[in-house]
């Protein structure tokens, strides 16, 4: 290898050194956008938010979005789910609900793919926090302007009657 | 054979020459001390977690389970080991309980639950022998450290506080009625009652005599329960 060849690698490590240095300088100043995520940069880490306690209450929360599936007022730490035991179905499974008070799975739980009643809970069905989730006390990071269809059914009538 | 016996008797039967009775008495006094203490300590020895978990059966299954539960950690770090919930503190009972253990001795010698496939086929059996020891003696080893008259409904969430205030209120429901598996997985529960003092298994008024939820009574009249 001549000195020359040495030299004109040196000097292309030299550069390609640099070229990095420089990128990697420019990321953590870039600003990230302000979403959920408040201020601070993609490469800065800022502190984690703080845990949020578990709510554990009773009756039923007004939905969040259409179609969404009803979540779980109280806390169900350790509740075994599997092939073995559904703890959430010894209080909600339909013959439970007498003694229980909790509220009876829907009918559409009982309904396989292809809407075939089933004398049971429908297989697919079975695994309850697949959609179905317990809430914490944790402050949401976006707001929500959903309105029910009821409310707005109600405005239009107030609207219409003014 | 006889003989020999007959022997020992002898001498025992006779009254001591040599020993006098001030000498007799205190080394009985200090014997006894001393083998009593040492029942007492290995007694307690054989009543901690490390013992239980000392065999692989119960190393490997219920303690791992346990791990990450409510009786294992919680806000105030206060924990449940092996024998707060499955030996009773009192010690009639606890002499009581240490002598049918001796069937687990037997079951350790054997082999019955040593393997993991093993320990999961029999895992309802066991259950059974659990929550029947507790439903008869009232749920006592729960008891001693969740005493009902201290219970302060205020501070419980509003399920909790509608069933103790009555069911267990009224003695109609023992804690293992609804808190089985609090502590340890499940068997398969397909053939087990559901929880609950109200329930509609044991309510002849609402079904009938041939109540189809009562699972128990094929137990009763011996009919084999299918068993996965």
């Amino acid at each position: 290898m001549t000195g020359k060849q040495v030299f004109t690698i040196a000097v292309a490590v030299i550069v390609f050194v640099c070229g990095l240095a420089t990128v990697a300088e420019q990321f953590p100043d870039a600003p990230a956008p302000d979403g959920i995520r408040k201020g601070g940069t993609l490469f800065e880490e800022s502190p984690a938010p703080q845990l949020a306690d578990p709510v554990n209450t009773d009756g039923k929360r007004v939905r969040a979005y259409p179609e969404q599936p009803p979540t779980i007022p109280h806390t169900i730490r350790d509740y075994q789910i599997n092939k073995n035991t559904n703890r959430c179905l010894e209080c909600h499974n339909r013959i439970q609900t007498a003694v229980s008070g909790a509220p009876m799975i829907s009918v559409t739980h009982f309904m396989d793919r292809d809407f075939q009643v089933l004398a049971d809970v429908a297989p697919r069905r079975y695994f309850c926090l697949q959609c179905h989730v317990p809430q914490t006390n944790a402050k949401s990071s976006v707001g929500n302007t959903f309105k029910d269809v009821d409310i707005l059914l109600r405005n239009q009538k107030q609207k219409s009657s003014q | 054979m006889i003989d020999w016996i007959k022997g020992y008797w002898r001498t025992l039967s006779r009254p001591a020459t040599a020993f006098s009775l001030g000498f007799l008495l205190l080394s009985g006094f200090v014997a006894g001390i001393v083998f009593w203490g040492g029942f007492n300590t290995a007694l307690e020895v054989s009543n901690t977690e490390k013992f239980c978990i000392s065999c692989h059966e119960m190393r490997d299954n219920v303690y791992q389970e346990l791990k990450g539960t409510i009786h294992w950690t919680n806000r105030s770090g206060v924990r449940a080991t092996c024998p707060d919930c499955h030996v009773p503190h009192e010690w009639t009972h606890k002499i009581a309980r240490k002598m049918q253990a001796s069937k687990e001795v037997w079951g350790k010698i054997f082999g019955t639950i040593n393997t993991r496939e093993k320990f999961l086929e029999k895992r309802l059996e066991l259950a059974r022998h659990e929550w029947a020891r507790l439903k008869a003696n009232d749920s006592l080893e729960c008891r001693n450290c969740h005493d009902f008259e201290y219970m302060d409904f205020s501070v419980q969430s509003e399920r909790a506080r509608k069933l103790h205030s009555t069911e267990l209120a009224s003695g109609k429901a023992t804690c293992i009625d609804c808190h089985r598996g609090i502590a340890h997985h499940l068997p398969n529960m397909e053939n087990e009652d559901a929880w609950g003092p109200d329930n509609p298994a044991h309510d002849d008024s609402r079904f009938g005599e041939d109540n189809p939820l009562d699972l128990d009574k094929d137990k009763k009249s011996g009919t084999p329960n299918k068993v996965n």
